[in-house]
């Protein structure tokens, strides 16, 4: 049981968050999934920070993202498998 | 682990059991402050409660402000009472709900006497009270006599992913022992309301919630005047990676593990269903929903965050956790319990679980929560509306 670098918390989940103090760009990550216990790789573009979400696949714009299963947001600007995803390419669908 | 079966507490005259042993000056309303702070002042072993506000209010805002006094004065931490308002009809009022309970109140006024009579008058019987209450010991009381009440404050992803479920877990290990539990935040459920709503326990308790969210998030549509955006999410529950409402919904949701709630409250409103977990309907404002949760009647507060938010309350002792091990490391005074180790696996959720529920115990045995010792002290009203 090594320490991962990213968690995500769903097997359907688009998106895996960091849970170490920085990712390096172009860092192969190992990735928990805690619903069935397995570990998956997935690259991290850039330096994504702590607590900051990273893509597993390719998404575009209206795509939805999930998380704990359930949806979160939907895309607003493409993002590519294992870039940095936030507020400058995710919004709200309710506010 | 096995659980204790009691904790050591304060017993009341009516029953229920405190965690802590505070005698209050409560001031009715805003000009009442002065009064109430100058006996504080005067007679050690007690603390006021200064707040903002108590004049022409009126309708359910005003029963909301009276709910949240009398209740404050009522909860079980809470030994003896000096209310002190500027007029004598609300004084009383205040001073009733609380005698109910069979504990020691008095209340004074102002008008006609002015505050240094007031404060003389006030601060003899004060001193009274908190000599009495001096004597009271602490004895073993059943672990049910804990009414736990739960809120998260500056949230990040870790919060969802570790902090929040170590309260559900925790949830899941004493809600079958008989404690209440109380969660709230009724705008920080926003996105995953229907997934929160099919957790009440009957269809009426399920309805309730729809409705109180329903309700809220009407206002909040009604009020905007922009995407909400550095509100809901906060500034820093975004650095600390939350991009939307429902992200932070999810993982705020996650602090009732898999329980189910039997009954949605008013704001400051005291179960009356007997034991398991209640929805509050809050505001998500750290120090207006423990304030108004304390007024509910819990006698202890348990708070994960995840950026760092330091709140403390008057009178219900605030535990905090967190599993950043950043803000574990730099803002080492203001964390109870650490459970960062989950995120490097070295640590699962049942041992956090478990290390919680040690950490609350100590706490209700009388243990300083970290808030105490620094003296954070956040008693705020929620108001709805304007006054007359």
């Amino acid at each position: 049981m090594s320490q991962p670098d990213l968690i995500i918390h769903d097997e359907k989940d688009n998106v895996g968050v960091v849970v170490i103090e920085t990712t390096k760009k172009g860092q192969d990550c190992s990735a928990w999934i805690m619903e069935n216990d397995k570990t998956v790789k997935v690259p991290s573009t850039n330096e994504v920070p702590l607590g900051h979400k990273i893509a597993l696949k390719d998404l575009k714009i209206g795509d939805t993202i999930f998380k704990y299963g359930h949806d979160i947001g939907k895309v607003v600007k493409e993002i590519k498998k294992g870039e940095h995803v936030h507020v400058h390419n995710v919004k709200t669908k309710k506010w | 682990m096995k659980i204790p079966k009691s904790f050591l507490g304060y017993k009341r005259e009516n029953g229920r059991a405190g965690t802590r042993n505070h005698v209050i000056i409560l001031p009715v309303d805003d000009i009442s402050n002065a009064c109430a702070e100058a006996v504080a002042n005067n007679i050690k072993g007690t603390i006021a409660l200064p707040h903002s506000y108590g004049r022409l209010q009126f309708g359910a805002d005003l029963e909301l402000h009276f709910r949240t006094m009398i209740g404050t004065g009522r909860n079980p931490n809470v030994a003896a009472v000096i209310v002190i308002g500027i007029e004598p009809k609300w004084t009383k009022k205040i001073v009733d709900g609380i005698a109910e309970t069979g504990k020691p109140v008095e209340g004074f006024h102002i008008e006609r006497s002015g505050d240094i009579q007031t404060i003389m008058k006030a601060s003899k019987k004060a001193q009274e009270f908190s000599m009495w209450a001096s004597e009271k010991q602490r004895e073993e009381c059943p672990l049910s006599d804990l009414w736990i009440s739960v809120k998260c404050g500056e949230s990040d992803t870790t919060s969802g992913l570790a902090s929040n479920p170590t309260v559900g877990n925790l949830m899941d290990k004493l809600e079958p022992l008989g404690v209440h539990l109380c969660f709230g935040e009724t705008s920080e459920l926003t996105g995953a309301e229907q997934v929160c709503a099919k957790r009440g326990a009957t269809p009426e308790a399920q309805k309730k919630f729809m409705k109180t969210w329903s309700d809220y998030n009407d206002f909040i549509l009604k009020e905007a005047t922009d995407d909400l955006s550095e509100s809901q999410p906060t500034a820093g529950n975004i650095a600390g990676g939350l991009t939307t409402i429902e992200e932070k919904a999810f993982g705020n949701f996650q602090k009732i593990g898999s329980r189910k709630f039997i009954d949605v409250l008013e704001p400051a409103e005291e179960p009356k269903k007997g034991k398991g977990l209640y929805f509050m309907d809050t505001s998500s404002a750290a120090a207006e929903c423990v304030t108004l949760q304390a007024a509910g009647g819990f006698n202890i507060h348990l708070f994960p965050t995840g950026q760092g938010n330091i709140i403390g309350n008057p009178i219900e002792p605030v535990v905090k956790l967190t599993a950043n091990p950043l803000t574990a490391k730099l803002m080492s005074e203001h964390v109870d319990c650490d459970v960062s180790k989950i995120l490097s696996r070295e640590m699962n959720l049942d041992q956090a679980g478990d290390k919680l529920i040690e950490t609350t115990l100590k706490v209700a045995n009388g243990r300083l929560t970290c808030a105490e010792a620094l003296g954070h002290r956040e008693f705020v009203m929620t108001k709805l509306y304007r006054s007359a």
